[in-house]
């Protein structure tokens, strides 16, 4: 019973985070800008994050919480950087 | 769905509902990627999955790793502390690049920089 | 003590950070911890950071309890702008120059991440010679409002902490 109710949740948790990351993969395709499609990346970053913590408690390991964390780490450092270009022209002045 | 089975239902309710509604909310957020007009709208969109979105996800993965290993799992706090301070970060830096940007091709629609004084490199 | 450990907050909370990691108590975990800290403090005085002066932490319980209620409230506000966009005609989103008292630069940041990490408003910039900053809000109905909502709730309180 309760195996039940937490694999649906697992289940619908996982649909939507696919859409969501569906949804900020349609606005990086479509930009218009280039501030846009790093607003996109920095959302599929977290939604990435999220849906790595959903799998672990999907497999009963909490490994996927290291690859979340590291996620997150990368996908600051990555938005940080791209911002950066975008006002200055270069990452390291 | 291997260590499921020995949860009680007094986790497993909270859990799933800690679950579907930080994933919902996230899914919201993105939405609002895709249909709000501007960008300045658009920047506000992913702070409802990086606050309370991945919040209770996080807080669902604490009360299920506790309860199946019968230990205080909290390292998830980490990734709120990190989230916490990272997301203002990165948002404030992309509005100002924006800002930049939209200032430096004579955009009507945001304010124009402030009279010019003297001011020190930082 | 100010040589060895010249932030002690900071190392304080390395050290916390480290305990979670690993997710044990053992000395072993402290001992490490505590090295990584001091190293990781020490650090900071290379890169010649401000330093901070906390005053009157009796208010950052009672900040804390309304930065977390806001975040939920307007969690709410934010979801049902997105669900709605048959109202996205009539909603106005735009910018607020709001003049601030506060100078200190930890309290400014403060500021600036209560603000942001709040759905429905984002610090842009702040101009250091007039000391104002620009804010975007989603859903913005009265501009005064803003400027009165950031130094009523927000600014006055930083204020009594950081300076």
């Amino acid at each position: 019973m309760s195996a039940g109710i937490v694999a649906g949740a697992v289940l619908v948790a996982q649909i939507l985070l696919v859409i969501a990351m569906g949804c900020a993969a349609y606005r990086l395709l479509r930009g218009p800008r280039a501030q846009d499609r790093v607003l996109a990346l920095d959302t599929m970053y977290v939604n990435a994050a999220i849906l790595l913590l959903v799998f672990g408690i999907r497999s009963g390991s909490t490994h996927y919480f290291e690859a979340a964390l590291l996620i997150t780490l990368l996908g600051f450092v990555a938005t940080a950087a791209l911002a950066k270009f975008l006002m200055r022209g270069e990452v390291i002045e | 769905m291997n260590n499921a089975v020995d949860l009680p239902l007094w986790a497993a309710v909270p859990v799933a509902l800690l679950l579907v509604f930080g994933a919902g909310l996230t899914l919201i957020g993105s939405i609002g990627l895709v249909t709000l007009r501007s960008f300045y709208a658009r920047v506000h969109a992913p702070t409802l999955g990086t606050t309370l979105g991945i919040g209770s996800v996080l807080a669902a993965s604490m009360l299920y790793f506790s309860v199946v290993q019968s230990r205080w799992v909290l390292h998830e706090i980490l990734i709120g502390v990190f989230m916490v301070i990272t997301t203002p970060v990165t948002l404030m830096l992309l509005a100002r690049a924006s800002l930049y940007r939209d200032r430096q091709e004579g955009s009507s629609e945001v304010p124009p920089l402030p009279p010019p004084v003297p001011k020190e490199e930082d | 003590m100010t040589r060895w450990l010249p932030y002690p907050l900071v190392a304080l909370l390395l050290l916390g950070l480290w305990l979670l990691l690993t997710g044990s108590m053992s000395p072993g975990a402290f001992l490490l911890g505590g090295v990584l800290a001091v190293a990781g403090s020490g650090i900071l005085v290379a890169l010649l950071m401000p330093r901070a002066r906390l005053r009157r932490l009796t208010t950052v319980p009672g900040l804390l309890r309304d930065i977390v209620v806001e975040v939920v409230r307007s969690n709410n506000a934010v979801a049902w702008i997105i669900l709605q966009p048959g109202h996205a005609a009539n909603r106005r989103s735009g910018f607020v120059r709001v003049p601030l008292d506060m100078h200190s630069p930890h309290g400014l940041a403060a500021l600036a991440c209560i603000l942001t990490a709040t759905p429905g408003t984002i610090w842009v910039e702040y101009d250091s010679s007039d000391g104002s900053m620009l804010l975007h809000v989603l859903d913005l109905i009265d501009d005064e409002a803003w400027v009165r909502i950031v130094k009523d709730r927000w600014e006055r309180r930083l204020m009594e902490i950081f300076e």
